[in-house]
């Protein structure tokens, strides 16, 4: 009773914020975002893979190596069939899925819920 | 809960030694009879103190680990850190700490060393530290925060590294020695003294020949050092480094054999006269002598994990040859460098004043063994000399070559002329022939070679060898080496090369549908990009091509390390013209640059906002300012001197035939970047030879050099073709560009290229100059499709709409970037 209560709540507070639109996104490539969040504003990268099952992948724009807000400016491509970003400055690795750092475990980008409403490019907060 | 079949070993220490004992007995399955307890009386986990200075260059202490906690729980290792042990109780085999007693049934001492503190009246004053553990470094690091200049007491090995510590923190550094040269254990009075030139010309202050009498209260610093002959010198901070004592007082107070100044006693078995107790490491006295260094510690705990395990394997002293890079100066010692040990040795030496290289030989009596060598300068004569040394092999005829300069033809000894008993790797002591045994139970790659037999994974000297080795063994067994680019792409970069030249791809995707897999990567996709634009030089930015591009190439700006760019605005030959040097300024000011003048004659504008480039391109471009290119694997620049129209010394107009070059091959891309150079006259004022492409006035043409290279790895470029008119000189570096892009390896210079080239300059003489291959007309009409579509890249994007959406800081707001922080230091703007 008291989690189905707990879930709920929380269910009420995740929204849409609509960030931009899908030809504000580079095919391929990733691009940066402001988004508000309780926490305050955060850059977020914006990687846009049309025609693969997962399209949108939302994760930080800092780049916690070299402590600049550079992660959107990586290449994006593969590893073993994870999608992954390289970051721009000392090419370490992120997987996109969850922000994981490949070449450090302690290392971990946080991600969000991204996805089209129609045109528009959406992240859940 | 301890079985009761298995016997108690406690190893006490956890530094490099002691942790290489845990690692061999692991191998060995020795925790299938012991149970093993590890005590540290450091807080950190073993740590890498061979290159403990990098803590100050970025490195923190969980990149110098050796090891983790999770490699000790796996292997039931009970590890306790931050537990000193305070005396070992033989009678009732138990070992006392501040926590409690543990009994033994067997003891390993890896205690290692101190540093040691000369009886100097003051050397305890505050400010006066050592340097040996990571919480010295933090001490360092402290007192380092409100001084200004620092002083190492100790000229050696260990205190040079220090004072490359105390460089890292941006000290006033200086070194003071005893004795009449820094590193008199490995070099001598000549080799000293140009060390001390190099060192000094680093910034490091090299003081000789004194002995400090006392440490007092200084006027201008914290402290004043005063010498035996009354001089004084002032400094905030004082570093001790004048070498190590064993760390013996456990073995002393339970009364093992000690020597006479110290170190326990130990057999070839690593015994010590208990024989319930080893020592291994810089606490250990073998035959009389403390090795200081890594290697014979990893030997001694080799034979201390084969004594435990009932192995063979004895320690029978170990040799000394190092070979260093100190404050960034090479400095190797081998065998027998001062000849002084040697009845009868006989001396080969070459001292460069001008290049500050020093190379000595010591050579047997009859002139047919090496027994030292010794280096400052240039280690790159080590690894050829070692071999000779600890193989034994039969110097060649004239002994001198192979310490002359390397263009003089020194031989160097190939991977096929060592025997199956040559020393490959001596930190983990793995032969040739270690390393083709693990070839033929199936290795196939170097990777697979250094996890089983360990070999480079010590000091690493032994890396470019061991790679010649595997190489070399690896095709004698006709095994194919996957030379693939990365996961995506079954293919070496040449091949894709050809796929997209023959096939006529002109985009990654669908070269990747033809031909690879997957999504690409950060190798392969710059790679083919650089592929595709050095075939068809159609735009980075087109849609097509921009997600393959490293950050530089997209914004076409080079990023630095806060996340801004600099701009580099093409200056060809590095002639400028008064009104375009005001625009420059102009635009720095308006925008706030950092502005530097570059190696390659140009300027260099930092600290811009990727929102601010193409704004910033505009008004250069308005001012007759084309890109630059600093930012891609591509033409870099033509450096020239002012040549005959200004110089009494020129011989022909270099400015003017630098711009023609650059002109020409502006917009090039490669493997990787390439620089120019063309001087006025012999004297080379514009340092051609040491570019890619070099090119030098004569009184009846050009003469042309190939393949230099300046940066980490300097190489002179090679005289290729004499006294060439101008349509010549372009037909040859047309030719030979276009054969390097298409030949060479992703990110491999001209140099590199080069020197991997089989057949070397002779053979690239017959491709570009007698075009034995018959595929000159072909490299130039490629090289003419590149002149003929070259065009602006700042221009193109500007002209786009869609291209210059993409320098938006972020895609929905105009706030610029907040974490952009910048300070002002020397009148700039730099990031905080």
């Amino acid at each position: 009773m008291t989690t189905a209560t707990a879930l709920k709540t929380e269910t009420d507070t995740m929204t849409w914020q609509t960030i931009c639109s899908k030809a504000d996104l580079v095919a391929f490539s990733g691009v940066a975002a402001w988004l508000d969040t309780s926490d305050g504003p955060a850059q977020v990268a914006l990687f846009y893979l049309p025609g693969h099952d997962q399209e949108l992948y939302a994760v930080d724009h800092h780049d916690p190596f070299s402590r600049a807000n550079v992660i959107a400016r990586g290449i994006v491509g593969d590893l073993k069939g994870q999608p992954v970003v390289a970051s721009p400055i000392y090419k370490q690795h992120f997987r996109l899925e969850d922000g994981q750092c490949l070449e450090d475990e302690s290392v971990q980008l946080r991600t969000w819920k991204v996805s089209f409403k129609g045109d528009e490019v959406c992240i859940e907060v | 809960m301890t079985s009761t079949d298995k016997q108690r070993l406690i190893i006490i220490g956890n530094g490099m030694v002691g942790h290489h004992l845990v690692e061999q007995l692991v191998e060995r399955d020795a925790t299938t009879r012991y149970d093993i307890t590890v005590f540290g009386e450091e807080r950190h986990l073993a740590y890498d103190r061979v290159h403990l200075s990098e803590y100050f260059a970025g490195r923190d202490a969980q990149s110098l680990a050796l090891s983790t906690s999770d490699y000790y729980a796996e292997n039931d290792i009970a590890l306790r850190l931050d537990e000193a042990v305070t005396a070992i109780d033989r009678d009732n085999s138990e070992i006392v700490t501040p926590l409690g007693r543990y009994p033994y049934d067997q003891l390993v001492l890896a205690t290692g060393s101190y540093p040691f503190v000369p009886p100097i009246q003051g050397g305890d004053r505050p400010n006066c530290l050592v340097y040996r553990t990571l919480d010295d470094l933090d001490a360092i690091r402290e007192a380092g925060r409100n001084a200004n200049t620092g002083v190492v007491v100790g000229g050696g090995l260990l205190g040079l590294e220090a004072a490359n510590a105390l460089k890292g923190l941006d000290l006033d550094t200086a070194v003071v020695e005893f004795a009449p040269r820094l590193m008199p254990m490995q070099v001598d009075s000549e080799g000293g003294e140009l060390l001390r030139e190099k060192i000094e010309a680093l910034g490091v202050q090299a003081l000789t020949d004194r002995a400090t009498q006392r440490i007092e209260d200084g006027e201008a610093s914290y402290h004043r050092m005063v010498f035996q002959d009354d001089k004084v010198l002032e400094t905030d901070l004082i570093v001790f480094s004048a070498g190590i004592r064993p760390r013996d007082e456990l073995a002393r107070d339970c009364a093992l054999e000690m020597g006479e100044r110290g170190g326990v006693v130990i057999d070839d078995h690593c015994l010590t006269s208990d024989p319930a107790i080893l020592a291994v490491g810089e606490v250990a006295l073998w035959n009389d002598s403390i090795f200081g260094l890594v290697g014979p510690g990893y030997q001694m705990a080799k034979a201390a994990a084969d004594t435990l395990t009932n192995g063979s394997e004895r320690f029978q002293g170990a040799d000394m040859s190092t070979k260093l890079k100190l404050l960034g100066v090479d400095v190797g010692a081998i065998g027998d460098a001062h000849g002084d040990r040697t009845p009868g040795a006989r001396m080969y030496r070459y001292l460069d004043e001008i290049k500050q290289e020093y190379r000595k030989l010591v050579v047997s009596s009859d002139g047919k063994k090496l027994v030292g060598a010794m280096l400052v300068g240039d280690n790159s004569y080590y690894d050829t000399l070692m071999q000779y040394y600890s193989n034994g092999l039969e110097l060649p005829d004239d002994p001198a070559s192979l310490i002359l300069p390397s263009s003089e033809g020194a031989p160097t000894l190939g991977p096929d002329a060592l025997p199956d008993t040559a020393t490959i790797c001596s930190c983990h002591n793995v032969t040739k022939g270690a390393v083709c045994d693990t070839l033929d139970a199936g290795a196939t790659d170097l990777g697979a070679v250094k996890a089983e037999t360990k070999a480079s994974t010590g000091c690493g000297g032994c890396a470019a060898l061991l790679k010649s080795v595997v190489d070399h063994e690896l095709e004698a067994r006709g095994v194919e080496v996957d030379q693939s680019i990365c996961e995506h792409f079954a293919y070496t970069r040449q091949e894709l090369y050809s796929i997209v030249q023959v096939e006529g791809i002109k985009t990654f995707s669908e070269l990747l549908e033809k031909h690879g897999q997957g999504l690409g990567c950060d190798i392969c996709k710059p790679a083919v990009a650089s592929i595709l634009a050095s075939c068809f030089n159609e735009p980075i930015t087109d849609a097509a091509h921009v997600p393959l591009q490293d950050t530089n190439d997209t914004f076409m700006a080079n990023m630095q390390k806060n996340g801004t760019y600099s701009v580099v605005p093409r200056v060809p030959g590095g002639e400028i013209t008064p009104d375009k040097l005001i625009v420059l300024g102009e635009v720095a000011k308006k925008y706030q640059l950092y502005t530097k003048i570059t190696g390659g004659q140009r300027v260099d504008l930092f600290g811009a906002q990727l929102h601010d480039l193409p704004d910033i391109w505009q008004a250069l471009i308005d001012a007759g300012f084309e890109t630059g290119h600093a930012y891609g694997k591509a033409t870099r620049t033509v450096k020239s001197c002012v040549g005959n129209t200004w110089c009494r010394y020129g011989v022909q107009d270099s400015v003017g035939m630098s711009q023609q070059i650059e002109h020409r091959y502006k917009g090039l891309r490669s493997p990787h970047k390439l620089k120019f150079a063309v001087s006025g006259c012999t004297r080379e004022c514009a340092e051609a030879q040491s570019k890619d492409v070099g090119v030098i006035a004569t009184e009846h043409g050009w003469n042309l050099y190939v393949c230099g290279n300046g940066g980490m790895r300097p190489r002179h470029a090679e005289l290729f073709a004499t006294d060439l008119d101008d349509e010549t000189l372009f037909k040859y570096i047309d030719r030979f560009l276009m054969f390097y892009i298409r030949t060479a390896d992703r990110l491999q210079r001209t140099s590199v290229w080069r020197e991997n080239l089989e057949g070397g300059l002779d053979y690239l003489k017959e491709v570009i100059i007698e075009d034995s291959l018959g595929i000159a007309e072909e490299l130039e009409q490629q090289m003419q499709t590149v002149i003929d579509t070259y065009e602006c890249e700042w221009a193109n994007a500007l002209s786009d709409p869609e291209k210059l959406k993409r320098f938006r800081s972020f895609v929905n707001d105009e706030r610029p970037d907040p974490d952009i922080i910048m300070t002002s230091e020397r009148g700039q703007l730099r990031p905080a």
